[in-house]
């Protein structure tokens, strides 16, 4: 380990990739130390999936550097590919194959001998609990044990770095929580992982870093709590009457001296600082200003809070944002953050 | 240099791993990814039903529904029995229905993430196309193999020797084959699984039909005869009824060797042409 824990096991300088028009990837840095988890977090679209392709050889970028492990991705992407792991946003198993069969399968594509697969293959089932639905056809598993069978097929070539792309969306509670302590498993076991998210709670469980990445550009990164401080802790969410917008948002800019953003069904939300005492103070200011709220409200910080207040712009989630590629938004609300975090 | 660091002096891994395809390890991986399909054609019940059911079905029905009538129509060769003129027909109309297969198996890959998964692995990026032609390649002749038995049990007869009877099976067999990458093509391009189902067999239907496979040209109107008369598929039937029934099965003026020639020409071709082809179209179709 003495030669590669020198420097990062990912490191990423200013890579762009278009499609046509759009461009996904515009000018990503990026560098992951080894042995952790990185977690990727961005709503739809941001460009979290064309990176992890990028990163797993399947695409090539326009432009920039891409070393994983040590190699260049671009230059040498067979050398590349021995060392990486890569499970995506499907189950890519064979559903008339048995699980067994599968991960022997990956394993001889790795390029092992057919003992070793079959070796290999028996050591990475026990490790993942599906030994006992080996044998069984994959067209018989729950979505969970896909999922996991998918990981495990990516382990038989012994990756330094696992690439997950969205590895439990759309999975049940119970098989996400397996997931995690698999991948838990993994990073104790010396591999470092890039996974990507939608879940906030997951990356913040699971990784030792988080970069937020959106419209192709890493636009905030850090541990778990220096994303949330960056959001102030709680965040106050209140609905006004027509026409009191403007008044309400003053008024609660004078109060708390924090910018109030204005969101789709007459909805205003602004960071508080200080939790309950902001909330009172908010109510007070509001009713000496006689602006009445139909609806007020104080929550934890969610993905979205986090992509707020680093992007300036609520994700697009849930209300299917079209993104401006122009738009300088996204890094002038970054620097924005990061100068309030101080 | 690509790697600051020594491939030699990493740390953990795998000398077990390679990390460039070498001729052998071309094979090892074709042969890996020929036999996955071949799984896959043997495990999915809709799979196996359509390729030996389907058929099969059709050389009944063709022969008790139509053979009564058509028998006394044909050359003295088929010996008035249309199973003898059907049956060299029916192996090249199979071969074009199987190889739709080929393009179903591909999109079914892309959008399941198998075609990924493959690609981010240290494996020969040929072996994806290569294992997937030569699978079908298996496919078809475990089909040609179970019409011809069916055949043989409802009366098929071949009228020259055995080894042009089995130069006839191959020659339909490297037909299809050829047609396999054409329909790699189209899979490649159309990528949907469900588009695909139309895509393969739309233009499949005519140019069977439009063909030698189930009667002779000679009763077409003139502007489809000639067509028929021109196409890759009714060169190889009547190539291949030929070697099976002997000469006499031509239409007039033709002999077996330039048929065969030409029938030859088509294969090599159409299997170079829609080989670079779906290469390309593999490249495009991932990036």
């Amino acid at each position: 380990m003495a030669t590669r824990s020198d420097g990062p096991i990912i490191e990423v300088r200013d890579v762009v990739r278009t499609f046509g028009a759009v461009r996904a990837l515009d000018g990503v840095d990026l560098a992951v130390e080894p042995g952790i988890v990185y977690g990727l977090l961005g709503p739809n679209g941001a460009g979290k999936t064309t990176l992890i392709r990028v990163l797993a050889t399947l695409l090539r970028p326009d432009r920039g550097s891409v070393r994983v492990a040590g190699v260049d991705v671009v230059a040498d992407p067979n050398a590349a590919r021995a060392r990486i792991g890569l499970a995506g946003q499907f189950a890519a198993v064979d559903a008339f194959l048995t699980g067994r069969e599968n991960v022997e399968m990956v394993g001889r594509l790795y390029g092992l001998s057919p003992r070793n697969a079959r070796q290999r293959a028996d050591d990475v089932l026990e490790r993942i609990g599906l030994t006992r639905d080996a044998g069984r056809q994959v067209g018989t598993y729950s979505g969970g044990m896909r999922r996991r069978l998918d990981l495990a097929a990516s382990l038989v070539g012994r990756p330094e770095v696992m690439f997950l792309d969205e590895p439990t969306t759309g999975i049940d509670p119970r098989n996400r929580l397996e997931l995690w302590d698999l991948i838990e498993d993994l990073v104790a076991a010396g591999t470092s992982v890039l996974l990507t998210t939608q879940y906030l709670d997951e990356a913040d469980r699971l990784a030792a870093r988080i970069g937020v990445i959106d419209r192709g550009v890493v636009v905030q990164e850090g541990t778990a709590d220096e994303l949330k401080d960056a959001v102030g802790g709680s965040v106050l969410e209140l609905v006004v009457p027509d026409g009191h917008h403007v008044r309400a948002m003053e008024t609660i800019t004078a109060a708390t001296g924090e910018e109030v953003l204005e969101l789709a069904g007459r909805r205003l939300r602004v960071a508080a600082r200080e939790g309950s005492r902001t909330l009172l103070e908010v109510v007070r200011a509001l009713d000496a200003a006689g602006v009445e709220a139909d609806d007020i409200g104080l929550h934890k910080p969610s993905l979205d809070d986090v992509f707020l207040a680093v992007t300036g712009e609520p994700t697009g989630q849930d209300t299917d944002v079209g993104h401006d590629i122009d738009d300088p938004a996204s890094t002038v609300a970054g620097d924005r953050s990061r100068g309030r975090r101080g | 240099m690509a790697a600051t660091i020594e491939p030699s002096r990493l740390p953990s891994p795998d000398r077990a791993l390679r990390e460039r395809a070498t001729f052998t390890s071309t094979v090892a991986d074709t042969w890996v990814l020929t036999r996955r399909n071949l799984l896959r054609n043997i495990r999915l019940p809709q799979v196996l039903l359509f390729s030996t059911v389907q058929p099969i079905m059709f050389l009944l029905l063709f022969t008790y529904v139509f053979g009564g009538a058509i028998g006394q129509a044909l050359p003295p060769v088929a010996e008035g029995e249309y199973i003898n003129w059907l049956m060299p027909g029916l192996l090249v109309q199979i071969s074009v229905f199987g190889a739709g297969q080929t393009a179903i198996g591909l999109t079914d890959d892309l959008s399941k993430g198998v075609i990924d998964r493959f690609r981010s692995l240290p494996m020969a990026r040929s072996a994806v196309l290569a294992g997937r032609t030569f699978a079908d390649l298996g496919r078809n002749t475990a089909v040609v193999t179970l019409m011809l038995l069916v055949g043989f049990l409802i009366g098929f007869r071949y009228q020259t020797s055995f080894l042009r009877f089995l130069a006839g099976a191959a020659l339909g067999l490297a037909f299809a084959y050829s047609l396999s990458w054409v329909m790699a093509v189209i899979g490649l391009y159309v990528k949907d699984p469900e588009a695909t189902q139309s895509a393969v067999f739309l233009p499949v239907f005519p140019l069977v039909f439009a063909s030698s496979v189930f009667l002779p040209t000679e009763t077409m109107p003139d502007w489809l005869r000639v067509f028929a008369d021109n196409q890759p598929i009714t060169t190889v039937t009547n190539a291949l009824r030929a070697l099976m029934l002997g000469e006499g099965a031509l239409p007039e003026g033709q002999v077996l060797a330039s048929q065969l020639l030409i029938s030859l020409v088509w294969i090599a071709s159409i299997t170079l042409v829609f080989s670079l082809l779906a290469i390309r179209a593999y490249r495009r179709a991932v990036n």
